[in-house]
C-alpha cells in the first residue's frame, strides 16, 4: 500500500499548541488533545453535518462562530472553546432546541439516559430562554419494534446518516422545513410500510433523545448502546 | 373575616386539604343555611393531554396528576396497561405492587391523621385558627407529631426502597414491576415494622379515647344515608389492589357484588355539574343523587366482611359495632377507618414480604397491544380509582377516562358540607369554629382535588357566603 503523504498543521486551542492532520476538523483535534467541546448532532463514525450548532467555537480575528465538528483546521489559527460568549450562545441554542418540541422528561422513555437532557445539565440550562411552542406531532408507532416520536426529535439527523452510511439503506430522510421538519421513511410512509427500512434498529440506538425508542419500554427504560457504531465500523475494517 | 350583610359564605381555599377548592354557603331570607356546596376550581384537563401519547407513558404521566398519591395512579394505570397487553403480571410482580400500594396507603393515612387532622382532635374545633396546625403540634405534643412523621416515613421508605424514588417512582410498569427486590431490602422493611405498628396502635388508642369529645361532630359530620362502594377480594374481605366491586346500601344490604371493574360504566354514571370541575359519579341503577355513594377507608371497612389480618380484624369488630348492625355512616369515622387501615396495611406488608414468591426473579410480563381498551382499578388511600384507556392498534392513546377517589365522593362530600353548615353555621354570626367544621368535614374525606379534576385540584379554601338572591355577601379566605 502506498502511504499517502500526511500533512500536519499546528495551531492553538485555548492557548495550547496542538497539531492535527491537515484534513481534520477542530473537534477531532480537540478530542485527540482531550479538550472537551460539547456536541449533540456529532457522532463518532458518522459524517458531520453541523446540524445543532452546540459545538460552536471562536476563532481569533473572526467575528463568526463556527461549528467545531465541521470546521477544518488551519495553520496558525487560534481557537477558543470556552468563552462567555460561547456559553451564552450555546445556552440559547439549547433553549431553542427544547422550545421547538415538547420535552416532558419525567414521562419520557429516555429520562435519565438522554443526551439532550445531559447537555442541559452540562451547559447549566435551568429554564428555556424562549417560550415553548408546544407543537404537537403524531407519533409513528406502526413498526412492530420501534416508535418514532417527533415531539422529542432535535433534528440531529443521526438516524438519517447512520441508515445511509452504515446500514446502507437510506430509509430515513427529512421532510418539510423549519419548525415543521420531521424525519420520515421513504415518501413519508408509516414506518411499518417502509420498503427500504431493514428494521436493523441502528437509528434507534444512535438517536440522542427519546424520539426513537424501542416499543413497549416505559419511562426511563430506554438505554441506548452508544458505542454500537464505532464497534461495528471497527469490526468491518478488521475484516477487510 | 368580613361581616354577613348579605347571605353567602364562601370558604376558598379550603385549608389543610390537598389542592384547591371553594365552598359556598347559601343563606335564606332568615339568614339560615339553605345550601352549601364544594366547588373545585382548578381544571387540569389531564385526560386530553394524554391523547396521542403511547400507552406506555400513561403510568408515569398519570402519576403526575398527584404529588400525594402517585403510587395509586401508577398502580391503576399499570393495571389498565396490563389489560391492554392482555397479561397478568407474575405473582412476584403482583406482590410487589401490592406492597407498594399498601405503603402508599399507610403513608397517606398517616399524613391525614397526624399532619392534617390531629390538630382538630387535640385542640378542638373551636381553637384559634393559628393553633390548629402541625407546627403547633410540634410545640405542644412533640411526641405525637414526631410519631406521625415516623409513621409516614415508614411508608415512604418502602416506596423508596422498592421504587427507588420517593415521589414519583417509575418502577411500576405495564406487565408488572421493572425490577426485583433483594433479601436486604426486604429485611430493611421488616426491621421497621414493630415501631410502625406501635405508633399506629397508639394513635388508634388516642383517637378512641378522645371520641367522646366529639359527640356533636359525630352526630352531624356527614352523618347521612348513602351507598358505599369498595373492592373486596374473593373471600369478601378488604382489598386494595385487585378484586371486584361491591356496592352496599345504608342498611347494609349488598346491592351488587362481584362486579368486574372492567364493567364499571354499567354501574357508575358520571354527572357533570356546571359550577365545579369535579364530575359527580353515582350508582347508575338508582340514578343521580339517590345513587350517591361513598368510597375510601370508611366505605371499604363497611363493605368488607373482614380485614383478613388478626390485629386489624379485632379493631374492625369494634368499629363495625358502631353501626349497630348497619354500615357505619358518620363521615367523622373516616378517621377511625383510616387508623384501622394503617394497622391492616402494616400487617399485610409483613405477610406479603414473608411470601416466597415476593422475591421471585420473574416480576414482569411482556407483550404488545392485544386489546384496544383497558380498565385498571385499585383502591387508593382515598377510595376506588379507575383508569380507563382506549388505544389504537399501535398503542397510541385515543381516549382516557379517570374516576378518582375524591370524584367518587363528590356527591357525598357535598351532602356532608351541607349538613355541617346547617348545623353549625349561623348566617348572622359566622364564627371561625363553624367554618373550621365545614372544612373539617371535607377533611374527613381527605379529598385530593388536584387529581380528581382529571385532574381538577382541592384543598385549601375560600368560603363564600351568598344571600337568598345568590349574591356574594362575604368572602372568607383561609390560607
Ligand atoms: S428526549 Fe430527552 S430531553 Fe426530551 S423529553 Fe426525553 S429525556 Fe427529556
Ligand atoms: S429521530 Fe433522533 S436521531 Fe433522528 S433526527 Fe430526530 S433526534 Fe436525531
Ligand atoms: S455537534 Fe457540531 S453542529 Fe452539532
Amino acid at each position: 500500500m502506498i502511504k499517502q503523504k500526511v500533512r500536519v498543521k499546528t495551531f492553538q486551542i485555548n492557548g495550547i499548541d496542538v497539531t492535527g492532520r491537515s484534513d481534520s476538523t477542530i473537534l477531532e483535534v480537540a478530542k485527540e488533545h482531550d479538550i472537551h467541546i460539547p456536541t449533540l448532532c456529532y457522532l463518532e463514525g458518522l459524517s458531520c453535518v453541523g446540524a445543532c450548532r452546540i459545538c460552536l467555537v471562536e476563532i481569533k480575528g473572526s467575528n463568526k462562530l463556527i461549528p467545531a465538528c465541521t470546521g477544518k483546521i488551519k495553520e496558525g489559527m487560534e481557537v477558543f472553546t470556552d468563552t462567555d460568549r460561547l456559553h451564552k450562545h450555546r445556552k440559547m441554542i439549547l433553549s431553542m432546541i427544547f422550545a421547538e418540541r415538547t420535552h416532558t422528561c419525567s414521562v419520557c422513555v429516555s429520562n435519565g439516559h438522554c443526551e439532550l437532557q445531559d447537555m442541559s445539565v452540562e451547559l447549566g440550562m435551568e429554564h428555556s430562554q424562549v417560550p415553548y411552542l408546544t407543537n404537537r406531532f403524531d407519533i409513528d408507532a406502526s413498526h412492530e419494534r420501534f416508535v418514532n416520536d417527533p415531539n422529542r426529535c432535535i433534528l440531529c439527523t443521526r438516524c438519517v446518516r447512520v441508515c445511509d452510511e452504515v446500514e446502507g439503506a437510506h430509509a430515513w430522510d427529512l421532510v418539510d422545513r423549519g419548525l415543521d421538519t420531521r424525519v420520515i421513511h421513504d415518501m413519508d410512509d408509516p414506518w411499518v410500510e417502509s420498503e427500504s427500512c431493514t428494521s436493523c434498529g441502528k437509528c434507534v440506538q444512535v438517536c440522542p433523545t427519546g424520539a426513537l425508542s424501542e416499543k413497549g419500554v416505559s419511562a426511563t427504560e430506554m438505554v441506548k448502546k452508544k458505542s454500537l457504531i464505532v464497534n461495528l465500523l471497527e469490526m468491518r475494517n478488521r475484516e477487510r | 373575616m368580613s361581616n354577613t350583610k348579605d347571605n353567602t359564605i364562601v370558604i376558598d381555599p379550603v385549608t389543610r386539604i390537598e389542592g384547591h377548592a371553594k365552598i359556598t354557603i347559601d343563606l335564606d331570607e332568615q339568614n339560615r343555611v339553605d345550601d352549601a356546596r364544594i366547588h373545585v376550581t382548578q381544571y387540569r384537563g389531564f385526560e386530553k393531554i394524554c391523547e396521542g401519547r403511547p400507552y406506555t407513558e400513561m403510568p408515569a404521566m398519570t402519576a403526575r396528576t398527584c404529588g400525594i398519591c402517585p403510587v395509586s395512579h401508577l398502580i391503576a394505570s399499570s393495571k389498565a396497561c396490563d389489560a391492554i397487553l392482555a397479561v397478568r403480571p407474575p405473582k412476584g410482580g403482583r406482590n410487589l405492587r401490592r406492597i407498594i400500594n399498601l405503603a402508599q396507603i399507610v403513608q397517606s393515612h398517616a399524613l391525614n391523621f397526624f399532619h392534617l387532622s390531629s390538630p382538630d382532635f387535640v385542640y378542638g374545633m373551636d381553637a384559634d385558627k393559628a393553633d390548629r396546625n402541625i407546627f403547633k403540634m410540634m410545640q405542644t405534643h412533640p411526641e405525637m407529631a414526631k410519631e406521625g412523621i415516623k409513621l409516614r416515613a415508614f411508608g415512604q421508605k418502602i416506596i423508596e426502597e422498592l421504587g427507588g424514588k420517593r415521589i414519583h417512582p417509575t418502577w411500576i410498569v405495564p406487565g408488572g414491576v421493572s425490577h426485583t427486590i433483594t433479601e436486604q431490602m426486604k429485611q430493611n422493611i421488616l426491621d421497621q415494622i414493630p415501631e410502625a405498628m406501635a405508633i399506629a396502635q397508639k394513635a388508634l388508642r388516642f383517637f378512641k379515647e378522645n371520641l367522646p369529645k366529639f359527640e356533636k361532630e359525630i352526630e352531624t359530620f356527614g352523618n347521612y344515608d348513602s351507598l358505599f362502594m369498595g373492592l373486596v377480594n374473593k373471600k369478601g374481605n378488604l382489598e386494595h389492589y385487585d378484586g371486584t366491586l361491591r356496592f352496599m346500601d345504608a342498611q347494609g344490604n349488598i346491592l351488587e357484588d362481584g362486579i368486574d371493574p372492567r364493567f364499571y360504566k354499567d354501574y357508575i354514571g358520571e354527572a357533570v355539574e356546571e359550577d365545579s370541575f369535579l364530575k359527580s359519579p353515582y350508582f347508575k341503577p338508582l340514578g343521580y343523587s339517590k345513587g350517591m355513594y361513598r368510597v375510601g377507608p370508611l366505605a371499604r371497612l363497611n363493605v368488607a366482611d373482614a380485614c383478613g389480618t388478626p390485629l386489624a380484624d379485632r379493631e374492625l369488630e369494634e368499629f363495625k359495632a358502631l353501626g349497630k348492625g348497619k354500615p357505619v355512616s358518620n363521615s367523622f369515622y373516616y378517621h377511625y377507618a383510616r387508623l384501622i387501615e394503617i394497622i391492616y396495611g402494616i400487617e399485610r406488608i409483613e405477610e406479603l414480604l414473608g411470601e416466597k414468591q415476593t422475591l421471585d426473579e420473574n416480576v414482569r410480563a411482556h407483550a404488545g397491544v392485544n386489546r384496544n381498551q383497558g380498565v385498571g382499578c385499585s383502591e387508593a388511600p382515598r377510595g376506588t380509582l379507575f383508569h380507563d384507556y382506549s388505544v389504537d392498534n399501535n398503542g397510541i392513546i385515543t381516549g382516557v377516562n379517570l374516576i378518582i377517589a375524591t370524584g367518587n365522593n363528590n356527591l357525598a362530600m357535598n351532602a356532608g358540607v351541607k349538613q355541617v353548615a346547617q348545623n353549625f353555621v349561623d348566617g348572622s354570626n359566622v364564627t371561625d369554629g363553624a367554618l373550621n367544621r365545614v372544612e373539617a368535614v371535607i377533611r374527613c374525606f381527605d379529598p385530593c382535588l388536584s387529581c380528581s379534576t382529571h385532574a381538577l385540584g382541592i384543598v385549601s379554601s375560600r368560603i363564600e357566603l351568598r344571600n337568598a338572591k345568590k349574591e356574594t355577601i362575604k368572602v372568607i379566605d383561609r390560607r
